[in-house]
């Protein structure tokens, strides 16, 4: 069935959260962090809430509440988050103190904050809603999982409006951990030649974004999810092909037809180059772009891939695509697809 | 609301009360509890707080699964439990059919990024990266995922106390809607240092066993676990050699929306869940025949729980007992757990007895099984799994 | 007493990460929870560590919060006759 996308919000390395922004202004990466532009908080979150709130909630709060506002919604019948490392901050916070004051005089507030459910159960907590409220945690299918479990539930019920969304964030511990995994870019310009540089690793990225997303259209849709799907662990780039053939088969969809890739290159040779060996075989003539470039690698970057594709769709001006298929790869281990039209 | 049934072909668990399925069974039956002093986890609270522990070092849990004892000991539990549940399943995982694992945790690698701070936080080039490599909840499925050779669909969920009955609730989902023809669900969690302190903070510790829907419960223990149900569509039961008599026939989840730790006093979001999870399994409060609580043995917890089933099933209260007066809070493992407990109650027709209750809470017009029941004829069990953030499930298995 | 009780509005709007509100802001009298400053079981346990951290009392029973945490005074007057006396 068709997801439509009713709106959208990010907040990311991208200017222009509450006015004007991104993709007009782009915003470069310095290095090999990527940190988003964060907003004024205290215009979204109530600054009594907001004393408790690390980045990451606040991001995900920040977000949530800007798409149910621009979709004019006030009740959403779900909400489901997918976050891949959770509050890392808080999590940081109490296992140093843990760890410095040998197990004693700890407070909890670090602890309640840390569990991976708290973005979506803030927001249920702001908006007083009981409804269902879901965390997927699936490392680079968490973002899929969060919109498979609205898929479901509109399939059920598709009159219900969903708020729908991923957040992850950097902080120095989780900067400073994964770098010695040697997955980062060291020493080199990174601006404008992150995509194409033929050298391995890739840049620090972090950001939220939440949809309202119904099975019904409105006249507020913006743009229509045809089809999205996960492969795990690809044996070979053979079945990654026909991955990609089956996925395009089932949702009957003539490749001629989509105007767009939005490819998750991210600037490391060895995992750009799955992409390319597939690109000129599958997609040869068709337009690619890249959004890495934009929000920096991480594992729910995908939700930021398609803020991005649902504001190309919307701009509806002459010559702005009108079918965008976005395919992600996560170290070669998560690869998704996500088919997405105007409306 | 499609309404083709799922059943549950078989199911695996290890906790503090058993190494499997049968022998948890056999303590549930004797009445004997896991906790003691702590024995395997490495605290300064050692000595001062019971657990209820699995009874196995890292090093011999990893001999069970065939895994290396490096790995997240969360990890280790998952695999047992869920490879059980496979193996009595009698499903071929090779055989073609679309099959998904589902796992829940709430701190995934957390027992050994813990390890990792000492040294990390005093020179952050220091620690060994192994001990983090599996940090994410989500590398603790997979871990199992490919233990057990599913590839089909994998996820992960978090939403604290009631993760894996969501895990559950998704995967049963998942199977009427004609995506999956198997699901392996449920949870897993091993107790941490991050989890013992947290709790601790939170001063919801009882340093005695503890005594859930007591007046003068003290706090909760915390436990570690795994638990999982294989579900199949009613197309694969058919085809299985001794056909499935129990179905998951209702569930829903809600959020209590009042506090991120809290319960609301009148319980609103675990009333939701036992209320939306009974309409949708089509049967009257009257029809349930056995609750199994959260019941966690804090004075929030089961006083709104209370409220919430007050309200529900007034005047007609149906037998019910907390299985955490056995096994310890298992957190993100009690789900899973505790729906094994569920279809065994079933299966065997028993009721399981609340350890060590003695007085029944000021204003609640009932009070908890504390003797094992046998032969009253269970058809519905509902198990209710409620948590930080709001986040309240509630489960309703039925024997046909 | 003054000087303790203007320290520890100091350290509870610190510990607390109270946004907007200055010292000068928090009556001597002024009921911290709920009604008052709006807060919850959760600063009750933050202030239980304060007191611990700043001033070596052990407040071992949550149930004994409210009654200490009720504004900054009793804070202060319990702090007075709980202090051990080499602190």
């Amino acid at each position: 069935m068709k997801l439509y996308i009713h709106s959208s919000s990010a907040i990311s390395p991208q200017p222009g959260f509450t006015d004007e922004g991104f993709p007009a202004q782009i915003r470069k990466p310095e290095s090999n962090r990527f940190d988003v532009v964060e907003p004024e908080y205290r215009e979204w979150i109530d600054p009594k809430l907001i004393r408790r709130m690390s980045r990451i909630i606040r991001m995900g709060v920040a977000a949530a509440k800007k798409s149910l506002q621009t979709a004019k919604l006030e009740m959403p019948d779900a909400i489901i988050t997918g976050t891949a490392y959770g509050c890392l901050e808080d999590t940081g916070v109490f296992i140093q103190r843990m760890v410095e004051q040998g197990e004693e005089m700890l407070s909890p507030t670090a602890f309640i904050q840390s569990t991976h459910n708290t973005v979506a159960a803030q927001i249920a907590l702001l908006l007083k809603c009981h409804n269902y409220n879901n965390t997927f945690v699936h490392r680079a299918f968490s973002f899929e999982s969060a919109l498979l479990d609205a898929a479901l539930l509109l399939e059920e019920n598709p009159r219900q409006k969903i708020l729908v969304g991923a957040a992850d964030e950097i902080t120095s511990y989780s900067y400073d951990i994964l770098s010695r995994f040697d997955i980062y870019k060291k020493n080199e310009e990174v601006g404008d030649k992150l995509i194409g540089s033929g050298t391995t690793g890739t840049i620090a990225g972090e950001g939220s974004a939440f949809f309202v997303i119904s099975g019904e259209k409105n006249d507020q849709s913006i743009s229509c999810i045809d089809d999205f799907a996960s492969l795990y662990k690809p044996v070979d780039a053979g079945e990654t092909e026909k991955f990609i053939i089956d996925f395009l088969k089932s949702s009957d969809t003539d490749i001629k037809n989509v105007d767009l890739i939005l490819s998750g290159h991210n600037g490391d040779n060895k995992g750009d180059a799955i992409y390319d060996a597939l690109q000129e075989k599958l997609f040869g003539g068709i337009p690619m772009r890249t959004f890495k470039n934009y929000c920096g690698e991480y594992p729910t970057a995908i939700s930021f891939a398609l803020w991005y594709a649902s504001l190309l769709i919307s701009e509806n001006a002459k010559g702005s695509p009108k079918k965008i298929l976005i395919w992600n790869h996560y170290k070669g281990t998560h690869h998704s697809l996500i088919l997405l039209s105007a409306c | 609301m499609n309404s083709a049934p799922v059943f549950i072909a078989s199911t695996g668990t290890i906790s503090s009360i058993g190494k499997d399925t049968e022998t948890s069974l056999q303590s549930l039956e004797n009445g004997v509890a896991g906790m003691d002093t702590m024995h395997w986890l490495e605290s300064s609270h050692k000595g001062k707080l019971p657990v209820a522990e699995v009874k196995f070092s890292n090093a011999e849990l990893a001999s069970i699964c065939g895994l290396n004892e490096h790995i997240p000991r969360t990890a280790l539990l998952s695999a047992i439990a869920a490879k059980e549940a496979v193996d009595k399943s009698g499903i071929d995982l090779k055989s073609g059919l679309r099959i998904g694992f589902i796992s829940a945790n709430t701190v995934g690698g957390m027992d050994k990024t813990e390890n990792f701070f000492k040294p990390f936080l005093a020179d952050h080039s220091k620690g060994h990266l192994r001990n983090v490599v599996h940090h994410e909840c989500g590398s603790v499925t997979e871990i199992v995922a490919d233990l057990l050779g599913v590839k089909d669909f994998i996820s992960t969920i978090s939403t604290a106390c009631s993760s894996s009955a969501n895990a559950i609730f998704f995967g049963a989902r998942l199977i009427k809607q004609n995506r999956l023809d198997v699901v392996i669900a449920g949870g897993a969690d091993a107790l941490t240092r991050f989890t013992l302190n947290g709790f601790n903070t939170l001063m919801i510790l009882d340093d005695k066993f503890c005594r859930p829907f007591d007046e003068n419960r003290k706090g909760l223990n915390l436990g570690e676990g795994a638990g999982y149900v294989v579900m199949v569509s009613e197309k694969i039961a058919n085809t299985l050699k001794t056909k499935p008599t129990i179905s998951l026939s209702g569930y829903a989840n809600a959020n209590d929306a009042y506090h991120q730790t809290a319960s609301s006093p009148d319980g609103a979001g675990s009333y939701f869940a036992m209320k939306f999870a009974l309409e949708m399994s089509r049967l009257k409060p009257a029809d349930i025949s056995y609750i199994n609580l959260h019941g966690t043995g804090t004075q929030n917890n089961d006083i709104a729980e209370g409220t919430a089933v007050k309200r529900l099933f007034d005047p007609v209260f149906p037998p019910m007992s907390s299985t955490k007066s056995f096994t310890g809070h298992t957190l993100g493992a009690s789900g899973g757990i505790e729906a094994v407990f569920s279809v065994l109650a079933l299966q065997n027709d028993l009721i399981f007895p609340n350890l060590r209750f003695e007085t029944a809470i000021t204003g609640l017009p009932f009070k908890p099984v504390t003797e094992l029941l046998k032969g009253k004829g269970l058809k519905h069990v509902m198990s209710n799994s409620f948590g930080f953030g709001g986040n309240c499930s509630s489960l309703v298995f039925s024997k046909s | 007493m003054e000087k303790l009780m203007s320290d520890l509005k100091k350290q509870i709007i610190e510990q607390l990460n109270l946004q907007d509100v200055k010292p000068e802001d928090i009556g001597d009298d002024q009921p911290l929870f709920v009604e008052g400053l709006g807060l919850d079981s959760i600063d009750a346990l933050e202030l239980i560590v304060l007191l611990q951290q700043h001033y070596k009392i052990k407040i071992s029973n949550a149930e004994d919060g409210p009654k200490v945490f009720r504004s900054v005074r009793t804070m202060a007057e319990y702090i007075t006759t709980h202090q051990p006396s080499n602190a």
